[in-house]
């Protein structure tokens, strides 16, 4: 069974349904990711998962526990992080102090993750004492993945983390994120650069107006002609 | 050259002097209100009164200490009944968030519905201060009045012009000082003053972190209570307690924190200097002072007052318009605009 | 519909109420209560304009009811000529450098580029008009003062017909709250909200300390009434065959007659003021207004409009603010500057709009007579509470005198509570908004 898996999610935000019958799942130390059109429910899916709206069939299991009542607070006590797409760091904190705020419910010595993070993203070293608010969008990005990962989570959440960004960012921050999966943490992200998303995902999930089109693992989504005609333009 | 100091002294005296001690009890309230608008993100219009219902207690429990022969000596009497008026006024303003607030945070209210609500609690703490006090001027200073008496810094200098200091402008601005260092100590240093930080930077990031926040509010509420408690007693010891001075204090606070910008701690103090000084400056008149610097006959006519103390508040007012029309964010960056 | 029938039946509640003060108290205080409701719906309709239409929170309704109050005096007293000799021209001249100075301010802002030189340079005219001001008005308006101080000492008015007053309360309302909405709109609420508290108590000290303008505390009194004198009715020979035919002594029936010519004038205004107000809800223009409270037009798709209807909204509500402000001064026959105390003027009208119900012109309406005949009962309900519970305590007792002493101040934490408790329980008020789905 998968570490963490949403099985058959149907719901939305009170009105209409979004998702319908929608399967993700994450394997351990392993990437997986959601792509799909604009307004496939790309996000709502991923939302659904950390708990951010109601389903009203289908579960959520975490490493075998059934988490489906559980707040988004809670889930991240039990090991899950999220990073919101915009918003996503604390602005007129520096970038220690957000990684600290990261680290708000750990009441261990939080100083070897801060070093983790820092090996992770160098350049925070440097901005440690700078605010979140005066970096650039791929530092701050940086920032916000590095305040996910304080907690020490088993899995990390990532909503559209290279939006905005330059496509040399968006390298970088990819490569990072194959080193966080090689960690043993799992990635769940959802991304709009498709192509380069699946690049790196161990499984690939395309979603098209609520629903699963195709699962594959990223490689065979890449050579699948469909999928290639249809969502990576040829 | 006798002249000019002259000159000098007589403005420190006038106005130096009790602008300081007048802005530093604007900093203490309008702290509160910026704080209690970065975490809850609503201006306070009962803080005001909850610097009277503070004070009143500090007054009450003054008077009790002063029965029981207790005294600081040539220090007020006041600062040692102000611990615990602090943590009445704390439990008073936690119950009314308790009893009145909580339920809009909860509905996830829009923030209009605070601003009504808190002046429905303005009114009740308002109504709740006059039943048990009255509506009259109360008068609790004690201890030695004078630091420096005009006449003795007269003798000291030669000067015909003295400055007085009164132990309450000296107790007000020490307080100030040690209060505002002790709050963004608080607010740098400790793993809660961070998470406040947190949540008014980014309320939905910081839920995610796990930051709890009605221990946020919580705690936000104590502060801004104590700081009223200490603003409202201080003022009170230096000027005198008037309920309805109170509620009145509450548009030159709130000018100070909007001036700084709202939500911003190290803003606030800032502009309450500046409404303090622009309010004094304005309110002054000079005929004596420019009677040393300028020839006699200039100076004949008029008290060379720019505005007549009665419309004080307008210089708060003003600055406000000017601030909102120039720069809504205020002279340093706030949340609010 | 029941909805009609209970909204019949409040306002049947209500008159009876005031009938039963009539019965058991007397007339008199009776007709003075409802003449006071009547001004205090108007107020509170104009808040509910505000508030109920638009969702902007005024929390200085005060100061626009002394811009009516001093409308009202400006309008109808006798001007004092010798005062006008002493200074009027000095005053005259004050007025067009005001103006000038405005129009300086409002040039240089429109015409530079928006800069710190900008800035100081409308802060600069603002001030070198300030000075040149003063240097004109004060010598003028210190020599009117001194124009026979006991009984004058001002200007005086236009000695204009009262009624008259009314309409340019409502403007002299409506232009305050046009300067005030021109800058705090179009920010965050509190904005609004703390501008108006303090313009309404800059308007206060104005009234309080201008002697040359209002006489300031010394007051201003004797306003001629458009209704007629109890003194003439009781020397005509009409009034005493009236009151003779309905077998009624001619000095109280004169007062009665007096005061239900007041009610009136007052309901008619109201009626009008209600008529346009219903009239306006029901537009497209009172849909649009509700749209955007409501968010159901996005601010994008209005682009920077909102703030325009705004201001409208804003203007329109202080208007009639300003209005009922005058007739209240009408009422009283004597401008009283420091009777202006934000509770009674303030707070009192947001009970009244909360209670009633907020966006309900008929439910401000209603608000405004409950609230009104509350405040009036209120005091003798109290203290006879008061009194009753402190009953067995010592008569000599300090504790029970200060009880009751303190009685008064339970209106400020009544009415407090009262708000509180609409708020949080009844939200909506007593007569809801229709909600309409379009």
């Amino acid at each position: 069974m998968s570490y963490l898996i949403g099985e058959n999610m149907t719901g939305g935000y009170g009105g209409a349904d979004i998702l319908h019958d929608c399967t993700i799942a994450a394997e351990k130390g392993e990437i997986a990711v959601i792509v799909g059109p604009n307004g496939a429910g790309k996000s709502t899916a991923m939302k659904a998962v950390f708990g951010m709206l109601d389903i009203h069939t289908g579960r959520v299991m975490l490493d075998g526990e059934d988490i489906t009542k559980l707040s988004p607070q809670d889930r991240v006590a039990k090991g899950m992080a999220f990073v919101p797409q915009t918003r996503n760091v604390f602005p007129s904190m520096s970038v220690e102090e957000n990684l600290e705020m990261g680290a708000f419910l750990r009441r261990d010595d939080i100083n070897s993750t801060m070093e983790q993070v820092f090996e992770l993203f160098p350049i925070l070293k440097d901005k440690r004492k700078q605010n979140a608010g005066e970096l650039s969008g791929g530092q701050r990005q940086q920032v916000a993945v590095g305040r996910a990962l304080m907690t020490q989570p088993k899995l990390l959440m990532l909503d559209e983390p290279t939006a905005g960004v330059s496509p040399i960012v968006m390298d970088e921050l990819f490569d990072r994120i194959i080193e966080v999966a090689r960690i043993g943490i799992s990635v769940l992200m959802v991304e709009q650069n498709a192509r380069q998303a699946l690049n790196i995902a161990d499984k690939g999930y395309v979603l098209v107006q609520g629903r699963n089109r195709y699962t594959d693992t990223g490689q065979a989504l890449l050579n699948d002609p469909e999928v290639r005609k249809s969502f990576l333009g040829g | 050259m006798q002249d000019l100091m002259n000159a000098f002294a007589l403005f420190s005296n006038f106005v130096l002097v009790p602008a300081i001690a007048y802005g530093s009890q604007l900093a203490l309230g309008a702290l509160g209100v910026t704080l209690v608008f970065g975490i809850l993100r609503f201006s306070n219009f009962a803080h005001g009164d909850t610097m009277a219902f503070g004070t009143m207690i500090t007054i009450l429990i003054t008077w009790w200490f002063q029965s029981l022969g207790l005294s600081l000596g040539p220090l007020p009497t006041a600062l040692l009944a102000l611990p615990f008026a602090i943590v009445l006024c704390a439990v008073f303003v936690l119950l009314t968030d308790r009893v009145v607030y909580k339920f809009y945070r909860e509905k996830k209210a829009e923030p209009v519905i605070y601003l009504i609500a808190s002046v429905g609690v303005m009114f009740v703490t308002n109504g709740i201060v006059r039943f048990i006090i009255g509506p009259d001027d109360q008068n609790f200073a004690d201890g030695e009045r004078f630091i420096i008496k005009a006449r003795e810094f007269k003798q000291m200098t030669g000067l015909s012009e003295g400055i007085s200091i009164k132990v309450s402008q000296g107790l007000t601005v020490v307080t100030m000082i040690v209060v505002v260092a002790a709050l963004f100590w608080f607010l740098n240093k400790t793993r809660t003053g961070k998470s406040m930080r947190a949540y008014s930077d980014n309320e939905d990031l910081a839920l995610l972190s796990g930051i709890s926040p009605d221990k946020v509010v919580a705690v936000t509420w104590i502060i801004a209570a104590a700081l009223a408690t200490i603003a409202g007693t201080l003022y009170g010891l230096d000027k005198s307690f008037k309920p309805f001075t109170y509620f009145q204090l509450l548009l030159p606070i709130f000018a100070s924190a909007i001036v700084g910008g709202l939500g911003n701690p190290l803003g606030a103090i800032a502009g309450a200097f500046v409404i303090a000084f622009s309010e004094i400056l304005v309110t002054y008149a000079y005929k004596r002072f420019a009677g040393y610097l300028l020839p006699e006959d200039w100076t004949s006519g008029g008290l060379l007052q720019l505005l007549s103390t009665d419309y004080k508040f307008a210089v708060s007012f003003i600055i406000l318009l000017l601030v909102l029309l120039f720069r809504p964010t205020g002279i340093f960056k706030g949340t609010g605009v | 519909m029941s909805s009609a029938l209970k909204n019949v039946l409040l306002f049947s509640i209500m008159a009876a109420l005031i009938v039963v003060v009539g019965q058991f108290q007397s007339w008199n205080l009776s007709l003075t209560i409802l003449n006071l409701c009547l001004i205090s719906a108007i107020m509170s309709l104009g808040v509910n304009i505000q508030w109920g239409y638009a969702g902007l929170f005024n929390v200085g309704v005060m100061g626009f009811a002394a811009m009516g109050g001093l409308a009202a005096m400006l309008i109808s007293v006798s001007p004092v000529p010798e005062a006008w000799q002493a200074g009027g021209v000095g005053v005259i001249v004050g007025l067009f450098i005001l103006i000038a100075t405005v129009l300086a301010a409002m040039f240089s802002y429109r015409k530079m580029a928006k800069s710190p030189v900008r800035t100081l340079l409308i802060v600069a005219i603002g001030v070198i008009g300030y000075f040149i001001l003063r240097s004109v008005v004060d010598p003028a308006t210190t020599a009117i003062e001194k124009v026979n101080p006991a009984s004058t000492g001002y200007l005086g008015g236009l000695g204009l017909p009262i009624i008259l007053a009314w309409p340019v309360g409502g403007l002299f309302a409506g232009a305050v709250a046009w300067l005030v909405g021109k800058i705090t709109l179009g920010l965050r609420t509190d904005y609004l909200a703390i501008a108006t508290l303090g313009i309404s108590e800059i308007i206060v000290a104005v009234l309080k300390h201008e002697d040359w303008l209002t006489r300031g505390v010394k007051n201003v009194s004797g306003l001629p009434r458009p209704v007629p004198y109890e003194i003439n009715l009781q020397q005509s020979d009409w009034f005493l065959s009236l009151a003779q035919r309905l077998g009624a002594d001619p000095i109280t029936f004169s007062s009665i007659f007096v005061k239900l010519c007041y009610a009136s004038l007052f309901a008619v205004v109201l009626l009008i003021i209600l008529y346009l107000s219903e009239k306006a809800l029901r537009s497209p223009w009172g849909r649009m207004m509700r749209a955007i409270r409501d968010n159901e037009v996005s601010a994008n798709a209005m682009g920077k409009d909102i703030k325009a209807r705004h201001l409208q909204v804003f203007v329109l509500g202080s208007i009639v603010v300003g209005i009922a402000g005058a007739m209240l001064t009408t009422l009283d026959g004597q401008l009283t500057p420091s009777s202006y105390q934000p509770l009674r003027f303030t707070f009192l009208i947001w009970v009244m709009v909360i209670v009633g119900g907020s966006g309900n012109n008929w439910g401000a309406v209603l608000g405004g007579f409950v609230i009104w005949f509350f405040w009036i009962e209120a005091e003798p309900i109290g203290l006879w509470l008061m009194d009753t519970l402190t009953s067995g305590m010592d008569a000599e007792s300090p504790l029970r005198a200060h009880l009751i002493e303190s009685a008064a101040h339970m209106r400020l934490m009544t009415m407090g509570v009262i708000l509180l408790l609409a708020l949080r329980f009844s939200p909506r008020g007593l007569i809801p908004e229709k909600v309409s789905h379009h």
